[in-house]
């Protein structure tokens, strides 16, 4: 027999065996446990628990992806496709179910339902003034303050009649709406007479008629209080406290007020959270994100399997979806990537570039009739010449 | 070929790369020059795409080659040389970047060479520190920086914009360029510049895609079938290389004719199209190449693409031997390890045995009784592999040349190692080893226990056996995928097999029994398999509990809540709190909360104290103690379970008269102008809300009543709250009222104008028009309520339909993606290229399927064992 070893170069040098020491948690408990016992009492109660969290240990070669895969998709099969979920009272729904998990795994640059929960700091979470909070992040377009818009084509204005009723409820003035107006229409002026705001156009601009109509719509979207993207509100009471639900997520520019408890508000944009907060708060939304949809279906997976995935989307320090362009593209091996999707493009690409696959991975070893490198067809022969 | 065989050869690597030209004409057995396939007589013409030189598909011939056999070797390839060079589409694109980025007229690379340096050391970089993948993004944006340069920084030559119209046509400022032009700049790329274009010129040159001559795949890869008329039908390949054989000829014979320009032109396309379409035949711009029958030839990427493809359906996945498939049937008699098997599967079945001088007058007896008597042996294989069957008139020789050495392939026997599966094979427990019992009929049995991890029940399931064929598949099924050592799921920590429908029920009503028969409690032990009656008490009647305590371990203490006592909350102080005591049930009603899969500690605590095989046995026993239990006592639901007496019913009807009367006070209100609007919604989607608020809490008060009626002893109502199936809605929904049909979280509104259905007035809302059925099943539904149902019914049908293919996509991407995860002798988590992903396994190390769903539970680990 040809005695073979796997070659060491394609793994770097690993370690012989680690000894672990008990996790936190279970330290913490084992003291509580063991505070009524004596000094022998303890080191006894220590080393049984000790030995028991050692036989827990995973063994080497054990496929973990493959099991969270499995405990992952499996219960997919028993979730619900109804996409949406009325949270709490309020209209706003929130995808949930396969569908939220799907947009998760697939690393989805813009999710269909972003929320935000907003935390506040001591005095504001006492729910006293929590609805002015509240529409202070709220978004506010003109749209919301406008009770009509009327277009002068011969002067080539637009004249806006405010609502009133909304500044009041916003507790704005008109000329807190002038401001936003003025700044993203640079070219054009804008003057104010009670609750008219009339806004000249600059007249050398071609075809006014198209061009006037053009700019109304954009006035409709103009952004004069709140927060950008934050489209809806909901104030909350949660365990003794208030807090504020949001649709629409501006993770960035809510931290920063200085009522926001930025260390327990949290956004359900991954991508967002990746940006403003770094790689390592994403994963642990993505965990947070994932075992939600879980838990709400009734269903029971281990967090491990769920970690396992988000540290797989997330070790490249940028989150990549579970998709031919994510992390099924990272892999080295090119009947692995063929083997999933478009196999023709990736043994052409391959071919040009002459690439070498060093059947390190599972399905390669499958595809030639070998042991595949995992669980039992891990340990290797090895002899001395 | 049979004989066990030690692997002298293993493959290490595979690299990839372009065959040259030259080396085409290497390998090539036969240049092909005509395309007739085969003479008069039927025998392949030489020189023609059949020919015996790339192997044999027919019996009885012999390769030119090699001198091989029908399905001895894989065959040759063969060559054609083309009139005219013709672009290989699949290139086509990743050409044009390359003329783009070279100079129109000496070929260099758009780019100074210090430029050049720079550019191929970063590339390299990029492919050392993050992958091919990153090095082709970054090719990319090279090429693209290159193709908008003006002007040669070595020639000064102007640069022509060039173009492609697809899928193979190149045009330099709206002029075409032949192949010949674009083979000739190929040429001239000097072999250091191609790194910039992302080749690798170890293993090609850029010109090799222009396509001078062909390689001919083996006759073996595009073997014709012959019809039962004896008519022969090819291979679509062969087709589509005849149409590419005779159209070089045509052009051959056409240039050495001198024939006009436009007529060499056509045909040059011709061929152009028809060796496109042999690559792939399915190309946008292109009319696939079609059968007179104009269904599309399956050319070579169609025949490597898709799920029906090369890679998925041959290469990554796999047909057996040694497996049978079957209707599933249950059979409680038989252990939870055990797959009864029927003994027509078991003659077909075999495994191998090797003969030595211990078991050599037992073999000798199989192989005397032969494939018809059970149990004998199919066949006996030599110590040289030949295989023999063993037939009557064989046998005797058979038996006269057996000795130590040879292979006997024996019938399957009782307690032989097989796998059993059922598909959808979702998670590991899918697959799992029984051991094999033979069982007349036709079926396979297995023990209802193990329904839930294969998900199957006995509606006409359907499931697949494999008999692994040596020793090391055997050791390694038996010892790793052996019922008992999957009782504890990987995805939750708890055990995924308990007792189900009837057992559940059954010790539900054992451990409230208080008397029963010291005789019948000894038939119904004995029957659940327990033959040591010393624990039961020597009594004249003993109880439910007693009986139950007679299958617990002397030394087995417990506690846990029952669904009763989880709702009452009260620990010890709740009768149905159950409490074990050196193996005796002292309190307590069993039911689903520590019998059933997936819940309770009852299972994992046996399992943990006692080990796998102890508490399968345990399970085992308690299962048919419930069931005999049932048939002792006599258990049936009718429909007089549904009935409901006239307290009773005078109650729902006034539950559903208030909630009716209600609703129509919100929506006078409504009317009105009067109903006040909850924050953030619309008045209409106020009245929404309360409306559906007031009915469901309706039905949910008629559940309640309906609950408490009586004494709650009726069988359907044993069933609902031992937890063995349905619950007291579906029962108040058989009795009571259905309640409201609810689409997308809202009441039915779809339908015709403003209105449901047309019988209904325009803008009703009142419940009866919107989904709200008051009748029971029981009493039966009208129309209209019945039409409701069967809208969310379909609906329901339509979800499931949908999400089965969505979350099967998703989890091939996560297996994918991750199979090959593994840890590593350090404990840390890497991939296949020994990244590391984690470094340590879940954070802490421990592996769910021996954790207590999840944790270590410290408390009882120090209990335990004190």
């Amino acid at each position: 027999m040809t005695a073979s070893t796997r070659p060491s170069t394609r793994i770097p040098d690993i370690p012989a065996v680690i000894t672990r020491s008990l996790p936190p948690r279970l330290r913490e408990e084992l003291e509580n446990a063991s505070s009524g016992l004596n000094g022998a009492g303890k080191k006894q109660a220590e080393e049984r628990i000790n030995a028991a969290y050692h036989a827990m240990q995973v063994e080497p070669g054990e496929s973990v992806g493959l099991v969270a895969a499995e405990s992952i998709g499996e219960p997919g099969t028993q979730m619900t496709l109804n996409t949406f979920h009325f949270a709490g009272v309020s209209e706003m729904n929130i995808t949930v179910g396969l569908p939220r998990i799907i947009e998760i795994l697939d690393g989805r640059k813009t999710i269909s339902t972003p929320m935000m929960e907003i935390f506040l700091k001591k005095p504001h979470n006492n729910g006293k003034n929590i609805r002015e909070l509240a529409m202070q992040i709220k978004m506010t377009t003109l749209q919301d303050l406008v009770l009509a818009f009327r277009t002068n084509l011969l002067e080539n204005t637009i004249v806006i009649e405010l609502d009133v009723k909304a500044l009041e409820r916003l507790d704005m003035s008109a000329a807190d709406v002038q401001k936003p107006l003025g700044k993203s229409f640079r070219s054009a002026k804008i003057s104010r007479s009670d609750n008219e705001l009339t806004v000249t156009l600059n007249p050398t601009k071609g075809a006014p008629i198209n061009e006037i109509f053009k700019i109304k719509e954009k006035l409709k979207g103009v952004h004069v209080k709140g927060i950008k993207g934050i489209t809806q509100i909901l104030p909350i009471k949660r365990d003794d406290e208030y807090m504020i639900i949001t649709a629409g997520s501006n993770l960035k520019d809510v931290i920063s007020l200085d009522f926001v408890d930025s260390e327990r508000t949290i956004s359900n944009d991954v991508h967002e959270v990746r940006d403003i907060l770094g790689i390592e708060a994403a994963r642990e939304m993505i965990v947070l994100e994932l075992m939600k949809v879980i838990e709400t279906q009734g269903l029971n997976v281990d967090v491990r399997h769920i970690m396992l995935v988000a540290d797989t989307m997330c070790s490249g320090g940028t989150i990549k979806g579970i998709t031919r362009y994510g992390i099924i593209a990272e892999k080295s091996s090119v009947l692995a990537r063929a083997s999933f999707e478009t196999p023709i493009k990736h043994v052409f690409l391959a071919a040009m570039a002459g690439e070498i696959d060093q059947l390190t991975s599972v399905i390669e070893n499958v595809m030639i009739n070998q042991p595949v490198p995992l669980g039992t067809g891990l340990p290797q022969l090895s002899a001395k010449r | 070929m049979e004989e066990p065989q030690v692997a002298s050869k293993k493959v290490k690597a595979i690299t990839f790369g372009i065959f040259s030209p030259k080396l085409v004409k290497k390998m090539a057995a036969v240049k092909v020059i005509t395309p007739e396939l085969y003479d008069r007589e039927g025998y392949p013409v030489d020189g023609g795409l059949m020919d015996t030189r790339m192997g044999v598909i027919d019996p009885g011939l012999r390769c030119k080659t090699s001198g091989a056999k029908l399905k001895e070797d894989l065959g040759h390839f063969g060559y054609i040389e083309l009139a005219r060079p013709v672009m290989h589409v699949k290139f086509a694109s990743v050409l044009l970047n390359i003329l783009r980025a070279s100079c129109r007229e000496c070929s260099q690379p758009l780019m100074t060479k210090q430029k050049q340096t720079v550019a191929l050391k970063r590339l390299e970089q990029v492919e050392a520190e993050s992958g091919v993948t990153n090095k082709h993004v970054a090719v990319k944006e090279l090429l693209a920086s290159m193709k908008v340069t003006g002007k040669c920084p070595h020639c000064n030559a102007k640069q022509g914009k060039i173009t492609i119209e697809k899928p193979t046509t190149y045009l330099e400022d709206e002029k075409r360029i032949s192949p010949i032009e674009v083979r000739t700049r190929l040429e001239k790329i000097p072999d250091a510049a191609l790194p910039l274009f992302g080749l690798n010129p170890h293993v090609m040159r850029p010109e090799w895609t222009v396509l001078t001559i062909l390689a001919i795949p083996p006759v073996t890869m595009r073997p014709s079938i012959t019809l039962e008329t004896g008519e022969r039908s090819e291979d679509d390949l062969t087709h589509k290389l005849g149409d590419i054989v005779r159209i070089n000829q045509r052009l051959f014979e056409n240039i050495n004719a001198g024939a006009p320009e436009i007529i060499i032109e056509d045909l040059w396309d011709l061929l152009q199209y028809h060796i496109t379409t042999f690559f792939d035949n399915n190309i946008a711009q292109l009319p696939p190449a079609r059968h007179r029958s104009s269904q599309p030839l399956k050319t070579l990427c169609e025949r490597i693409k898709s799920k029906e493809g090369r890679i998925r359906h041959n290469l990554a996945g796999k047909r057996v031997n040694f497996s049978a498939r079957t209707v599933i049937s249950p059979d409680p008699m038989i252990s939870v390890n055990e797959v009864g098997v029927p003994k027509i599967i078991a003659k077909k079945l075999t495994v191998p045995e090797r003969v030595t001088e211990w078991n050599f007058e037992r073999l000798k007896q199989f192989v005397e009784r032969g494939p018809n008597a059970y149990p004998g042996a199919n066949y006996v294989i030599r110590p040289d592999g030949r295989r023999k069957k063993i037939t009557d008139e064989t046998k005797e020789a058979l038996l006269e040349e057996l000795q130590p050495g040879f292979l006997v392939e024996r019938h399957l026997m009782d307690g032989d190692i097989a796998l059993f599966n059922r598909q959808p094979s979702l998670h590991r427990m899918s697959m799992m080893c029984h051991k094999v019992r033979i069982l007349p009929y036709r079926t396979f049995r297995l023990n209802p226990v193990v329904c839930h991890p294969y998900n199957a029940d006995f509606d006409g399931d359907e499931m697949n056996l494999h008999i692994p064929q040596t020793e090391e598949a055997r050791a390694e099924a038996k010892f790793l995928m052996m019922v008992q050592t999957q009782l504890i799921s990987p995805r939750y920590g708890l055990s995924v097999i308990g007792c189900i429908q009837d057992a559940i029920s059954g010790n539900y009503l054992l451990s409230q029994e208080e008397a029963i028969p010291r005789h019948v409690a000894i038939r119904m032990l004995a029957q659940a398999g327990v033959m040591e009656f010393k624990t039961l008490p020597n009594k004249n009647t003993v109880s439910g509990r007693e009986i139950f305590s007679v299958l617990l371990p002397s030394d087995f203490n417990f506690s846990g809540h029952s669904r009763r006592s989880k709702k009452s909350g009260k620990e010890e102080k709740d009768p149905s709190y159950v409490i074990i005591k050196k193996g005796k049930l002292q309190q307590g009603i069993l039911d689903r909360a520590n019998l059933g899969e997936g819940s309770g500690l009852l299972l994992r605590n046996l399992h943990k104290q006692y080990g796998p095989d102890q508490t399968i046995d345990i399970l085992e026993k308690i299962f048919r103690l419930g069931v005999h239990y049932l048939l002792y006592r006599g258990f049936t639901a009718g429909i007089a379970d549904t009935d409901l007496d006239k307290d009773t019913w005078a109650q729902v009807n006034a539950e559903l008269n208030k909630a009716d009367e209600d609703v129509r006070i919100l929506i006078n209100d409504y009317a009105a102008g009067n109903l006040e609007a909850l924050p953030g919604r619309t008045v209409e989607e106020t009245l929404e809300i309360r409306i559906l608020e007031n009915l469901n809490n309706a039905r949910n008060k008629a559940g309640s009543v309906v609950q408490q009626q009586g004494t709650g002893t009726s069988h359907t109502r044993i069933m609902a709250d031992s937890g063995a199936r349905g619950n007291i809605i579906n029962l108040a929904q058989m009795s009571a009222v259905v309640g409201q049909q609810a689409m997308r979280g809202k009441r039915i509104d779809k339908g015709y104008y403003q209105r449901t259905l047309s019988c209904f007035r325009k803008g009703d809302l009142l419940p009866e028009s919107r989904g709200f059925i008051r009748s029971g099943f029981r009493k039966g539904l009208n129309p209209k309520e019945f039409f409701f149902q069967a809208m969310t019914g379909r609906d329901s049908l339509m979800d499931t339909a949908l999400r089965t293919p969505k979350s099967g996509y998703l989890y091939r991407r996560l297996a994918n993606a991750m199979q090959d995860l593994k840890v590593e002798y350090d404990g840390s988590v890497r991939d296949s290229a020994g990244r590391i992903v984690q470094f340590a396994y879940g954070e802490d190390g421990i592996d769910v399927s021996k954790s207590e769903s999840g944790t270590l539970n410290v408390k009882r680990a120090l209990e335990v064992e004190q």
